[in-house]
């Protein structure tokens, strides 16, 4: 009784969610984990541009911030993943990352041959103990695509699983690789989810698994999120699970029956991408990760887009987008609204757009579009 | 064991006389079908009806073939799980079936539940050594999707991967699950992927893979696929990463429709699914699982208890799933004679079935598929 209460309480006012209020209701910074501020009220980020667009779309962010006098003090590191000689930088952004608890980031490259580094995307998620990211995927006002009713959140573990980088050759030509799941990270990340959907007034959480073959690992994991959810039982929030294969055939045609969506981390990298491209490509689709101590704001769509890097012709939306999650992690919820809210005027107004989005606009044009459009407002 | 199937590959390779003789360490044959007429004149298959609708719609694919003159005879048989020292088993009977015919269609079968039991899909994959599945998934005309330029051909390595079904639980709350990739696994899947390309016309192979983040698997994987690559100089090959194929697939298929698809266990597992529900779910797709031993050719959706007997259910996907194995067995002109009766009928829209959003029964549907067969 009293826990339904409390839930009531801590349940913000009901609204319908607009598209501007997207990354709304996104995870606050608690006091543990809020940045210290400067003299001022100004924050330090970390800013890692990345590879590929990673620059040219973070310049759209620097502009956009300059622009609002954001109360932002970038701390940038250019680092590369295209070569391993970026190891010490990386080093240094990640130990800037740790003072200032929270930055902005575009994806590094990870090569293929196995001779090559590892990921340092996942690195730092594992480091960082990131364990959470947040993808938001929802159809534009002014930009159909082929699915007209898709609003849902992908919750995805982001530390263990698949990509725990255990392998090893067990005998000439026999490869085993470990995907590891414990109970602990688990209950976490379906704490998350529930707690995702009752702050944002979310009705249902489905839990995306591959139980039926991975009976242990996946087991585990469809096992503890159904615990979880007994736990929030009396919030109201419904909850469903569904086997991954079926999950992107569902996708595909009925999009509209989902709302938020947990699941391990590598059914999470494909989810995303299918969600990606149902509401019109990585371009537009924001994301972050959390932990308890650290926020990573990232594109939601993990694309390094070396074929048009350095053309001007990258769509910054997504990162712009991440960029004001961001904000409103800080509490900077009225600067974080107006951006966000100018890029989705830009993108419906249908005259400056991106080539991913079949316009013509440059990445620049794109910004300048955004910028005016924050100095009518 | 090593000696013989050498000998049986040689002797195989004998009696197709041009069949080069290839050893085991090479992938052996890359499942070409070697069966010969009876005294008949014709093919022997194993038919598995299967459960709930099974029935209904082998009778239909039945009446088809016989309508179209397809030189086959059917061997029915029945899978229904016998206890053999106490375990679940397929019957012997229906083994030796399929391994003498080395081709069977089947149908779609109920999952029993219950403890230790072993999936007879399962069973069946691994008594044959069914190491391919091939998922093509074609746009059907008259059926609307939000998508109409789907044309995939996805290959999906069948038996080891994330399947292999090696956890344990470390300590309580840690459990680790073994993805097994094997060089010799993933030789055969990649051969038998260029070789499919080169008989179906399609020009590229693409390994699909996450070799940015499991580096020795996938890395192994896309190794053995390269190296297969020079074996076959006409077909181009690339590889891309499973976050992009999703992404693109997803967005517009079309650019999809000049190559094959080529990937492990659970990465197919999923893009097959997905690339099914581009064109209207699983009860318009084929699949073919190609094997050591023999080839079955399946439909990949549930029984559907609820309109079993009811003369309701679509028999599309079983019917198309018979068509690729027409292909295997190199009856291509009966193939496409029966493709082309039975996409019209659906393409007219007016006998179809209800889940196709029309209102006749699967007689009728069959009916005019036949009556299409002789314009």
């Amino acid at each position: 009784m009293l826990r339904n209460a409390i839930a009531q309480a801590a349940r913000p006012a009901l609204h319908a969610r607009t598209a501007t209020t997207l990354s709304a209701g996104f995870p606050k910074a608690t006091a543990a984990s809020l940045p210290v501020k400067k003299y001022g009220g100004v924050y330090t980020v970390t800013l890692i541009p990345g590879d590929g667009i990673g620059q040219e779309i973070t310049d759209s962010v620097k502009e956009i911030f300059e622009y609002t006098n954001a109360p932002i003090e970038w701390e940038q590191y250019n680092v590369s993943g295209m070569s391993s000689d970026g190891e010490v930088l990386f080093k240094e952004a990640l130990e800037s990352l740790k003072r200032n608890r929270v930055g902005l980031k575009g994806i590094l490259f990870t090569p293929i041959s196995q001779s090559g580094h590892v990921s340092w995307n996942v690195a730092m998620r594992q480091q960082l103990d990131i364990y959470a990211s947040v993808v938001l995927c929802k159809s534009l006002p002014g930009f159909p695509t082929r699915h007209n009713n898709v609003d849902f959140a992908i919750i995805r573990e982001n530390t263990e699983g698949e990509y725990s980088g255990l392998e090893h050759q067990s005998y000439p030509g026999v490869v085993e690789s470990l995907k590891v799941s414990t109970r602990a990270k688990v209950e976490r990340i379906s704490r998350f989810a529930f707690d995702f959907a009752l702050k944002n007034n979310r009705k249902k959480v489905t839990c995306v698994h591959k139980a039926n073959i991975m009976k242990l690992g996946d087991g585990l994991f469809l096992n503890t999120f159904r615990r979880v959810a007994e736990e929030y039982k009396t919030t109201g929030i419904q909850y469903n699970d569904m086997i991954v294969d079926n999950t992107s055939m569902q996708l595909v045609a009925k999009p509209g029956q989902f709302d938020v969506m947990v699941m391990p981390n590598l059914y999470g990298a494909i989810v995303s991408n299918i969600g990606a491209a149902l509401v019109g490509g990585p371009g537009i689709v924001p994301g972050c990760n959390v932990g308890s101590e650290y926020a990573l704001f990232e594109p939601g769509c993990r694309h390094v887009a070396k074929d048009i890097m350095g053309t001007n012709r990258a769509n910054p939306a997504a990162m712009i987008l991440s960029a004001s999650m961001m904000l409103r992690h800080l509490g900077l919820d009225h600067l974080a609204n107006n951006i966000a809210s100018a890029t989705f005027d830009v993108i419906n107004g249908g005259k400056i757009r991106t080539a991913d989005m079949g316009g013509s606009a440059t990445t620049s044009e794109f910004t300048n579009a955004i910028i005016k459009k924050l100095g009518s407002q | 064991m090593f000696a013989a199937r050498n000998v049986q590959t040689f002797a195989r390779g004998a009696l197709k006389g041009s069949q080069a003789w290839r050893g085991y360490a090479s992938g052996a044959p890359t499942a070409a079908f070697a069966g010969q007429k009876g005294a008949n004149g014709k093919y022997t298959v194993t038919l598995i009806p299967g459960d709930g609708i099974g029935p209904e719609i082998s009778e239909s694919v039945k009446n088809i073939y016989t309508a179209a003159g397809v030189p086959i005879q059917w061997e029915e048989v029945d899978v229904t799980p016998i206890l053999k020292n106490g375990k679940t088993a397929i019957p012997d009977d229906a083994i030796a079936s399929v391994r003498k015919n080395t081709v069977a269609l089947k149908g779609p079968l109920a999952t029993p539940i219950g403890k230790g039991h072993v999936s007879l899909n399962l069973t069946l994959r691994r008594t044959f050594n069914l190491f391919a599945n091939v998922r093509p998934c074609v746009s059907i005309q008259g059926f609307k999707t939000p998508y109409d330029n789907v044309d995939t051909v996805l290959i999906r390595e069948n038996t080891e991967g994330e399947y292999s079904g090696i956890e344990h639980e470390v300590v309580d709350g840690v459990v680790q699950s073994i993805k097994l990739i094997t060089w010799d696994a993933s030789e055969r899947v990649a051969r038998y992927a260029f070789h499919y390309a080169q008989s179906s016309g399609r020009k590229r192979v693409t390994a699909v893979h996450k070799a940015n983040i499991m580096k020795m698997s996938d890395g192994m994987f896309l190794s053995a696929c390269r190296q297969i690559a020079q074996e076959f100089p006409d077909i181009s090959y690339d590889e891309d990463l499973l976050d992009r194929v999703c992404l693109q697939i997803t967005q517009n298929p079309g650019p999809y429709s000049d190559r094959v698809m080529v990937m492990p266990n659970l990465y197919g597992d999923i893009l097959s699914d997905m690339c099914a529900g581009l064109i209207g779910g699983l009860g318009l797709t084929p699949s073919g699982n190609i094997g050591r031993d023999a080839s079955i050719f399946e439909a990949v959706h549930g029984s559907a208890p609820d309109i079993a007997g009811k003369g309701l259910a679509n028999p599309t996907a079983l019917l198309l799933s018979s068509l690729m194995m027409l292909r295997h067995m190199n009856l291509n002109q009966y193939a496409d004679r029966i493709e082309k009766a039975a996409l019209g009928t659906i393409a007219e829209g007016k006998t179809i079935t209800g889940d196709l959003g029309g209102k006749s029964s699967t007689k009728e549907y069959t009916a005019a598929i036949i009556k299409k067969l002789g314009a």
